[in-house]
């Protein structure tokens, strides 16, 4: 067995652990697991994003106008104390506008049009018989959207359509309940399956 | 004065990339490529002041010795990622790689996993049907549950069927108005912090 096997097999166990209770051994490896995603992230952040689209085109190629987004990541460290920790607004300003500018014809495209113009489909089939599946979900989408209408007090035809509406988040919250469990199931069957067959060595 | 430039910048950067969208004019899509790096730049440079706050804190926790061996283990773990990315790189086999796979990766999916448990006995505390609603959710989850295991096929073998429709339409449809809901929520909030009515992310008090 190699001590990759090891070590992996004994740290799954350590988090395991905390199925009996919160103990020590668990808050080490969970301390452990966050100050080593921690050091992933930056390693890897450091040489996909600062070397390559900074370091390297600012020192090497001589992109001056690279300068710029240098001396705004830098101002993000004037947070660290109280005299110029409001330098580190620009930075922010920077982040915060050109991400709400993107956003908002991205967000009208991908999220509202695309989901619109997949509700509004033919109700009636080619045979002649209304489609059914086609009418459950723009009676769906009508109803659920009538649910978050707050403008308007839940009443007559509107509170019968926001009722509706209900059901149709009940099913989806129970579907994505069950797909949820499902995901999580079959990763702690690969754990055991590890535990069981490589680590342990129990199952051949 | 600090919060009236942070609010002008936001405004001409917000405009800026609000309207190159509606432009295929090659300068628009160098400015839309150059914002774009900056945006990448800027946001990694906010990880680093994650990573220097994160040490910041678990110095100050050190202070409690009860609390110390964790806080030292997680910066051993976090120091140790770019010393051995330093010294041997970060392509396949190098020790760098080996943290991630026999460390991060198995503790990772083992905590992902344990999730399984925490939903399984929220359910069964929380899945009772007193309600029409309750029904609906229980009756929902159990279709996909059932037809997602082996036992879907043995009890029908229309439960298959069955629960596929219902995740492409009643539960797509719900799915779908949610979606529709963010979309247009994002759209209303992003014109509000680009027209400074928004200003929560300048920190402090509204005005």
């Amino acid at each position: 067995m190699d001590i990759g096997t090891i070590v992996a097999g004994i740290l799954t166990l350590c988090i395991l652990s905390f199925l009996y209770r919160d103990n020590p051994i668990y808050k080490m490896a969970e301390t452990l697991l966050i100050g080593v995603s921690i050091g992933y992230t930056l390693v890897i952040v450091w040489s996909t994003t600062l070397v390559d689209i900074l370091f390297e085109p600012l020192f090497s190629e001589s992109k001056l106008a690279l300068i710029i987004p240098f001396v705004l990541g830098l101002l993000m460290f004037s947070r660290f104390h109280r005299r110029t920790a409001s330098l580190s607004k620009i930075p922010i300003a920077v982040l915060i506008g050109s991400g709400a500018g993107v956003a908002i014809p991205v967000m009208l495209e991908a999220r509202t049009l695309k989901q619109m113009s997949a509700t509004v489909m033919p109700l009636i089939s080619g045979s002649g018989w209304p489609d059914i599946s086609a009418l459950v979900v723009m009676v769906g989408v009508v109803c659920t959207l009538t649910y978050f209408y707050f403008s308007r007090e839940h009443k007559g035809v509107l509170g019968k359509s926001a009722r509706l509406g209900t059901y149709f988040l009940m099913i989806f919250f129970g579907t994505t309940f069950g797909f949820t469990v499902m995901s999580r199931m079959s990763t702690f069957i690969g754990r055991m399956e590890f535990l069981l067959t490589d680590f342990l060595r129990i199952i051949k | 004065m600090d919060r009236k430039l942070a609010l002008g910048i936001c405004f001409i950067f917000g405009v800026i990339m609000f309207a190159q969208y509606f432009s295929q004019h090659p300068m628009a899509r160098a400015v839309n490529q150059a914002v774009l790096e900056y945006w990448q730049i800027i946001f990694a440079f906010t990880l680093l002041v994650g990573v220097a706050s994160f040490m910041k804190s678990s110095f100050r926790k050190m202070r409690k010795p009860s609390d110390r061996p964790y806080q030292i283990l997680g910066l051993l773990g976090l120091i140790s990622m770019p010393v051995l990315a330093l010294v041997w790189g970060i392509k396949a086999g190098t020790p760098f790689m080996w943290m991630f796979e026999n460390v991060q990766a198995p503790m990772q999916a083992t905590v992902f996993s344990l999730l399984a448990f925490f939903v399984a006995s929220a359910s069964f505390r929380g899945f009772r049907a007193r309600s029409l609603q309750a029904a609906i959710l229980l009756g929902a989850a159990s279709i996909i549950l059932l037809s997602r295991s082996s036992l879907g096929g043995i009890v029908s073998d229309y439960l298959p069927p069955v629960a596929e429709w219902i995740r492409n339409n009643p539960s797509m449809a719900a799915r779908r108005a949610i979606l529709i809901g963010i979309g247009l929520g994002s759209l209303t909030t992003s014109l509000r912090v680009i027209l400074g009515i928004e200003r929560t992310w300048l920190g402090g008090s509204q005005r």
